[in-house]
């Protein structure tokens, strides 16, 4: 295939202890944590009461997506978003299940339309008060890649710009004897087709991606979302081309232009 | 936008196995409902439950991915040749030329539910799953997608579409990106959800099922109906003449949010409006070359009332619109698929279904919902499908040359 191009016009990350892109890339490149980090993402998109009561899934991924917007200068209702998660919300399948096991006739309903796998993209939506399109894919470790490519196959179709947004919880109860993820991870990027930021190209090919062994996939390398993070690791080091794990035997390979 | 090829397509549902019995189930009004039979402690309730998969165990190569949906996935995938279909696309593009975009709401989710009450205490005296359920596949949203992936040997793209009741819906607006930009030249697209406790017990608590049969757009609607099913449909770049088949192409899709609530509609119909207006401006048709509209009409109280009075502020009175979920039950991941290949069997046939099950119109529903059968041609055949967190989709499906 020919490559799939973008421009980053804007980032938005946030892990255990690195709240923020600055932060990210700080740590990146020097090795130092934020003194202060949040425990927990507070997304300004919400309301103070549903901030309360919103699973960190759609936490994580309305604090990055949020800021995303912000350095891109874009206004959130104007675009498209695809939201790429391993597991959603790992914590409401462990109670929808415990529950269901239990007393199936008590299932809040209100965690249980949380349970969908796009809860995520509804409420950035209807936050952001975003009537575009708007996607929730799971492609196991192979998600955040091809996330990309359907957000870079939007830019190439029509849209003008798009926000793509990665994240997985950490595991937890039952569910986690089998599925492993450690932690609270979210990157988003807002990507144009013409403008500022660095630029991308993207293809798929076959071969493996390496795990990654930068500081940020060291740092935050346990969540189920961590195949994303060697592009945020060439993103804060100023690293020319990384390869991203797109499904068995498959990788996207991502050329980036800083200049 | 240039018009995908339909090369094959199928369903699998609480009528039968393929299109063979669907078009005859909706030919003659025979619905697939049955009193709810489906769990340890089934709620009362009319299901549309899909017979035979207890006895349908994965061949042994694919045990790993094995439960309910696995199971659906690959009895559906058995139906109306898609097999020899993908076959002819594989030798014509190569296997890594063909992406696998495939929706879903819940997944294999019953196999976790089933580890949670089938728990036992590990060697340490932890609980944990019994043996057979300690397959990480099945416990993660991707379990339908990898099962496909290794069932059917593509190696393009491989992405589980999960947008609860639009997600098969939204694959086709996938792959048609995926063709247009280059990355593949043919795609297998489709969905599959099973009956589970999630969503029996949870649409539930929301107060939206039905102790009887749906009854879409009937004065006196009460709920929805759940069901399962799988479908498929393999699509190409519209460059090749595939000599034989109906000619059948996706012409357009829109896809729209509503910004409104997670789990219930727009009130005045928004998100509906402007993924259909965007469907059919892809398409480059206008709303009276529709002839006939399979409405997401899931018969409960407000999206019917809802979706109705988007497609009269769109369409003539002339338009024939109908949901089919009176036969099938709403198969929710499934629902976008399923109701695609009536939509196209609408097209190949001339048979357009009515209504099941529904004898007293709203009066607050247009001239456009029809409850009788059909039988005419027509040109454009559109699906609608709507999902929680006010996720919507429509697709316009047309025949090469007319």
């Amino acid at each position: 295939m020919s490559p799939l191009h973008a421009h980053i016009a804007g980032i938005g990350f946030w892990s255990d202890g690195l709240p923020d892109w600055t932060g990210a890339t700080v740590y990146a490149t020097t090795g130092a944590l934020p003194e202060a980090a949040a425990a927990r993402p507070a997304p300004q998109l919400l309301a103070p009461n549903e901030r309360r009561r919103a699973p960190p899934s759609v936490l994580v991924a309305l604090e990055v997506a949020l800021a995303a917007c912000r350095e891109a200068g874009i206004e959130p209702a104007q675009l498209p978003s695809v939201f790429a998660s391993t597991h959603g919300d790992i914590g409401i399948t462990d109670y929808m299940c415990t529950t269901l096991a239990q007393a199936p006739r008590e299932l809040s309903p209100t965690r249980f339309h949380n349970s969908v796998h796009n809860a995520a993209a509804g409420y950035w939506t209807i936050g952001a008060g975003c009537t575009r399109t708007a996607t929730a894919i799971s492609a196991h470790r192979g998600s955040f890649a091809q996330g990309l490519v359907e957000a870079l196959a939007q830019l190439a179709c029509d849209a003008e710009a798009v926000l793509l947004v990665g994240y997985d919880t950490a595991s937890t109860g039952l569910l986690g004897t089998v599925t492993h993820s450690r932690g609270l991870l979210g990157g988003a990027l807002v990507l144009t087709r013409a403008g500022h930021g660095p630029r991308l190209a993207a293809r798929l090919e076959d071969g493996e991606a390496l795990p990654g062994t930068g500081p940020l996939a060291l740092h935050a390398g346990g969540n189920a979302m961590a195949p994303m993070l060697p592009l945020f690791d060439a993103l804060a080091t100023g690293a020319p081309a990384v390869a991203l794990h797109a499904g068995p035997g498959r990788r996207l390979c991502v050329d980036l232009g800083h200049g | 936008m240039p018009a995908i090829a339909i090369r094959a397509f199928s369903a699998t549902t609480a009528l039968g196995r393929g299109l063979a019995a669907q078009a005859e189930a909706l030919a003659h009004r025979r619905g697939g409902l049955r009193r709810n039979d489906f769990g340890a402690d089934p709620l009362p309730t009319w299901i549309g439950r899909v017979d035979g998969l207890e006895d349908a165990a994965l061949p042994p190569s694919l045990g790993q991915w094995e439960c309910r949906n696995n199971r659906l996935a690959w009895l559906a995938l058995q139906q109306d040749g898609l097999a020899d279909a993908l076959a002819v696309q594989i030798a014509r593009h190569g296997a890594d030329r063909i992406a696998l975009v495939i929706g879903t709401s819940t997944s294999s989710i019953g196999a976790s539910e089933e580890g949670y009450a089938r728990a036992e205490p590990a060697a340490d005296g932890t609980m944990a799953f019994p043996e057979d359920l300690r397959r990480p596949i099945v416990h993660t949203p991707h379990s339908l997608g990898d099962f496909l992936h290794n069932a059917t040997g593509l190696r393009g793209p491989c992405i589980t579409v999960a947008t609860a009741c639009s997600s098969s819906a939204k694959v086709f607006a996938q792959a048609a990106r995926l063709i247009h930009a280059g990355v593949v030249d043919a795609a297998l697209v489709g969905g599959v959800d099973t009956l589970c406790g999630s969503v029996l017990f949870g649409f539930n608590a929301l107060g939206l099922v039905s102790s009887e049969p749906c009854r879409p757009f009937d004065a006196d609607r009460d709920g929805l109906s759940l069901g399962e099913a799988g479908g498929f449909a393999v699509l190409e770049r519209d460059e090749a003449d595939d000599a034989g088949d109906a000619g059948l192409q996706l012409r357009g899709y829109g896809e729209s949010s509503d910004a409104h609530h997670m789990s219930a509609p727009h009130p005045e119909g928004l998100g509906a409006s402007l993924a259909m207006r965007d469907a059919l401006a892809r398409a480059g048709a206008q709303p009276d070359e529709v002839g006939y509209l399979n409405l997401h009409g899931t018969s409960t109280p407000a999206n019917d009332a809802i979706e109705a009075r988007a497609v009269s502020a769109l369409f003539p009175a002339s338009l024939h619109a109908s949901s089919t979920k009176g036969w099938t039950g709403h198969t929710l991941g499934a629902a976008g698929i399923v109701e695609s290949v009536f939509a196209l069997l609408a097209l190949r046939d001339g048979l357009l279904p009515g209504i099941l099950n529904s004898s007293s119109p709203d009066p607050d529903c247009g001239p456009q919902i029809r409850f009788d059968n059909a039988r005419r041609d027509i040109g454009l055949a559109m699906n609608n499908s709507f999902g929680f967190g006010g996720n919507n989709c429509s697709l316009v499906f047309g025949r090469a040359g007319a």
